[in-house]
């Protein structure tokens, strides 16, 4: 029943990556990679930036230390997630489990898991994670061998998916607790200020995005510590 | 691309990404009792997936008018708290109206 919760709850996130990674397998089919070499990349590191960055420097024949420091400063975010994700996790998550679960720790499966009440098992976990690694690597698939056959039309509205349900996932918390809220909308502000503002916008999105996490949630504990107790059943 | 030059390649990003998401993960087994540190992680995912969402959102369609829509949709769908999955087919449904009567018109 927890899988199938976390199933559920896994697929608008299976239908965002389905339209991301098509994108994705259709750039590698024309980079030169075969089909099981774009399905293989989607399989092995289930990372939508790291992966575009990664396509990038192996055609253009880069040094392997350069990649994989591109892919540690891009997906350093995961680490900052992997960390408060560790203190929501129930008993049934034994360290076998979290090595497997860690996998897939993406952006939205971990704010997914993160939003969920109280402690997340493994069942609901892996019913979560389900639906997104199968969609990574259909959409890999299917952009890698029919990329031009979709209606750009239909690619870009699936595109936008992703980006709705991280709203859906925001903005219910915001309406009831301030802090939160306050957590939201700075931001949003922070994140279009390094967007936008000339020689902050040189930032990377990787990083961008940990500047974003690290100041504003540093400065929200600040302000706004959360109540201090066992049960833990608000924490998100 | 031969999988002799790709392979290496991919084996290299795959081992350090999942690193990254691994040892966090299972290296922190105790509960952290710092107020503050748990507070900070209590508000990371909101800051994260804000950070993420906008102005991202913006160009995700293709066209400003039609993620302004979809943006708009999943606000006041969210808003009304309904699932996550109904807020994102909204949200698509909205764009890909907008699209179709910005070519039709």
């Amino acid at each position: 029943m927890k899988f199938a919760k976390g199933f559920k709850d896994g697929i608008p996130i299976g239908l965002g990556y389905l339209s991301v990674s098509f994108t994705f397998g259709m750039m590698a089919a024309r980079s030169g990679l075969t089909i099981a070499q774009a399905v293989f990349i989607s399989m092995t590191n289930v990372t939508s930036a790291g992966q575009l960055a990664g396509l990038n420097l192996i055609v253009a024949g880069a040094p392997m230390l350069e990649v994989a420091l591109t892919q540690f400063i891009i997906n350093l975010r995961y680490a900052l997630m992997s960390l408060s994700l560790s203190q929501k996790l129930d008993g049934s998550m034994t360290t076998l489990h979290r090595m497997l679960f860690a996998f897939c720790n993406t952006d939205e499966v971990f704010a997914v898991a993160a939003g969920q009440k109280g402690q997340v098992g493994k069942s609901y976990l892996y019913g979560l994670i389900t639906a997104p690694y199968f969609g990574w690597a259909l959409g890999t698939c299917l952009g890698a061998a029919a990329g031009t056959l979709l209606p750009d039309i239909l690619r870009d509205a699936l595109g936008v998916a992703i980006y709705a349900m991280f709203i859906a996932i925001v903005v219910p918390p915001s309406k009831h607790n301030g802090a939160v809220r306050l957590a939201v909308l700075l931001s949003a502000a922070l994140s279009c200020a390094m967007y936008y503002l000339p020689g902050l916008n040189q930032i990377s999105s990787g990083f961008a995005i940990i500047i974003c996490a690290v100041v504003v949630s540093a400065l929200c504990a600040k302000l706004f510590p959360i109540p201090d107790s066992n049960e833990e059943e608000d924490a998100a | 691309m031969s999988w002799s030059y790709f392979l290496p390649y991919v084996l290299v990003m795959a081992v350090v990404t999942y690193l990254i998401r691994m040892l966090p993960l299972a290296a922190f087994r105790r509960r952290i009792n710092s107020r503050f540190i748990r507070s900070f992680f209590y508000y990371v995912p909101y800051a994260v997936l804000s950070a993420m969402t906008f102005p991202a959102i913006l160009y995700a369609t293709g066209s400003l008018p039609s993620a302004c829509a979809a943006l708009a949709i999943a606000l006041a769908l969210a808003w009304m708290e309904k699932s996550l999955l109904t807020v994102a087919i909204a949200a698509s449904a909205a764009a890909f109206a907008v699209q179709l009567l910005a070519t039709l018109l």
